[in-house]
């Protein structure tokens, strides 16, 4: 139905109403991703060269920062580390969120809302705060220095925001699916793994994006947890100081190979990113 | 809408997310919370001292600094980024592919690991070799290795340059969920722009800045890994906050009572906040919470036209 007899006007939201905002948009993203580009360049050029001269074009460009990633065996184990424990905590943070985001969308059962409130408090809580007692479990039960703790430790703030994700998703297919299959004979596991799960896919798609994404970025509890073994990436680039100074090269081309991760999937999550970091509640 | 069902075998559901959560969070809490009230000499050797790390951690001159310096922080970057979020959100491409391509590059300095964002940041603002220490160099001396005010600045600047896109994806998908037939409602009330995001547009946008203002202030409370790298927490102490405090005094001092009665109280601080946080996320999704407000006299002018509109499309 349309409201012909209203003027149909260009919001102020309309991309094309004022041409200027558009252009306003785009020189502040220029500005924006200064900083990224000046990483890029930092990355592409000789170590003599940033020392010797500034330049914002680099007037020769070397692959060798990305060439001497790849060739060291220190740096390729600690990228695959770091894609190991995310990884890891990725499949463990949403297998176990699916089944209690469904009980929170489906469900009121007894302390409920106290449950869910406890949950969010570990998204928010403090790193630093568990660094310690992390630190003496997980050498406690053998695990210190291992992908696996790194792993477990971040489902302390990956959990919670699977589940809240989750629910927020789940929220919003109707009820009434759920009756009508058990009214059809559904079996509750058969409904949830072959009719429910299925529906849900492109929230547990994006719920996989965050979860594997707050895992990548965090530094504090991953750097307490590894030694030489299970060195991250993030650790990794910290060891870059020789006795030559910084490796500048090196160290600006692992930051943009830290970064390609995210930046490839990020396109299939564009409409519900604002909902990630939002914790499923926009 | 069905309602919810009461059914208490839904905690067998559950039950997965409260052991994992139990084992990463319980545990860790109960061993703090051990450590802050006795003296551990050795393993076999404690010795129950009650409440005096906590009195140490509350007159410790470190410890109050880095609380001020990370108030202060999370209020300048919040005056910041919550005003340069909803201008740049406002802005935004709102359909094609430039609204796609908008929103990926708007988010892209969400998804970088903080350290990176760190190093990103060190490497631009370096005296010698980064395009923003060298350019404010030609202007006025910049070293954010010994001037504790320029490497405050540029924990700011770094803060709102990592974080900004937050509010603006949370102020775009606000503004997304606002129907045209308001801004045809303002129209025909020839509202100015300035009314029409005064009017229509912030009144909207009440729960998403509220998620955006919360959300900002617990992780540039709790933040570490960015200030670490770019600073280290100085020159001095000056951009020492408190996560860098407590990390030093539980891993490198090794001092377990101490640190764990300021986990304990750094940990309470959030769960306050948290509360707040979650009721406001929960406000709307309360039996009768819904509030009666303009929205519903626009919706019913929206309906009266729709209503003549058919009318007219039966009769002709």
């Amino acid at each position: 139905m349309t409201t012909t007899n209203i003027p149909v006007i260009q919001g102020p939201l309309r991309g094309s109403y004022f041409d200027w905002r558009s252009w306003l948009f785009w020189l502040i993203m220029a500005v924006w991703s200064i900083p990224l580009l000046w990483l890029v360049s930092m990355s592409l050029r000789f170590n003599e060269d940033i020392l010797a001269k500034f330049e914002v074009i680099p007037s020769r460009i070397s692959f060798r920062g990305y060439t001497d990633f790849f060739s060291d065996p220190l740096w390729v184990g600690s990228f695959i580390n770091s894609i190991s424990y995310t990884t890891i905590n990725m499949v463990l943070s949403v297998a176990v969120a699916l089944p209690a985001a469904y009980a929170f969308s489906r469900y009121t059962f007894s302390g409920d809302k106290h449950l869910f409130f406890w949950l969010l408090t570990n998204r928010m809580a403090p790193a630093a705060v568990f660094a310690l007692p992390f630190f003496q479990m997980y050498q406690a039960v053998g695990l210190f220095d291992t992908t696996y703790a790194v792993a477990l430790a971040h489902m302390l703030f990956n959990v919670p925001l699977a589940v809240w994700i989750l629910e927020g998703f789940m929220s919003g297919v109707p009820k009434q699916l759920d009756e009508i299959a058990e009214i059809d004979g559904y079996k509750f596991g058969r409904f949830f793994v072959m009719i429910f799960i299925p529906m849900i896919r492109a929230g547990i798609g994006v719920t996989m994006f965050f979860t594997f994404m707050f895992s990548w970025v965090e530094l504090l509890i991953s750097k307490t947890l590894t030694g030489p073994r299970a060195m991250p990436l993030s650790v990794q680039m910290s060891t870059t100081s020789t006795a030559a100074g910084l490796d500048w090269a090196l160290l600006s081309a692992a930051g943009v190979i830290a970064i390609v991760p995210g930046v490839i999937v990020i396109w299939f999550v564009r409409n519900y990113i604002a909902k990630g970091f939002a914790l499923g509640r926009v | 809408m069905l309602s919810k069902k009461k059914n208490n075998r839904a905690w067998f559901l559950v039950l997965p997310v409260v052991l994992v959560v139990a084992f990463t969070a319980i545990i860790p809490l109960m061993t703090v919370a051990n450590y802050s009230v006795q003296d551990v000499f050795s393993p076999a050797n404690r010795l129950y001292v009650g409440l005096d790390f906590f009195r140490a951690i509350a007159t410790d001159p470190a410890i109050i600094a880095a609380f001020q310096r990370n108030l202060i922080f999370s209020t300048q970057i919040l005056l910041i980024e919550i005003p340069l979020g909803i201008f740049i959100a406002r802005l935004m491409p709102r359909e094609g592919w430039k609204a796609a391509a908008a929103l990926v590059i708007v988010a892209i300095p969400l998804i970088i690991p903080w350290n990176v964002v760190g190093i990103t940041w060190r490497i631009l603002a370096r005296p010698d070799v980064g395009l923003l220490g060298v350019t404010v160099n030609q202007f006025r001396p910049f070293d954010i290795g010994n001037t504790p005010a320029d490497a405050w600045v540029t924990m700011v600047a770094m803060d709102v340059w990592h974080w900004t896109p937050l509010v603006t994806l949370l102020v775009y998908a606000g503004l997304r969920s606002i129907p045209q037939a308001y801004y045809q409602a303002a129209a025909i009330d020839a509202a100015s722009p300035w009314s029409v995001f005064r009017f229509v547009e912030l009144p909207k946008l009440r729960r998403v800045l509220m998620i955006a203002i919360l959300l900002r202030f617990m992780d540039s409370f709790m933040i570490y890994a960015e200030p670490y790298i770019l600073t280290g927490g100085g020159p001095g102490t000056s951009t020492e906050v408190m996560s860098i405090l407590l990390s030093v005094l539980a891993l490198i001092q090794f001092d377990l009572g101490k640190s764990a009665a300021f986990s304990l109280i750094y940990f309470l601080i959030i769960q306050v906040f948290s509360f707040i946080f979650f009721t406001v996320l929960t406000l709307d999704e309360r039996p009768g919470a819904t509030k009666k407000t303009k929205r519903t006299v626009i919706h019913k002018r929206e309906d009266a036209v729709d209503d003549a509109a058919s009318v007219e499309g039966g009769r002709s």
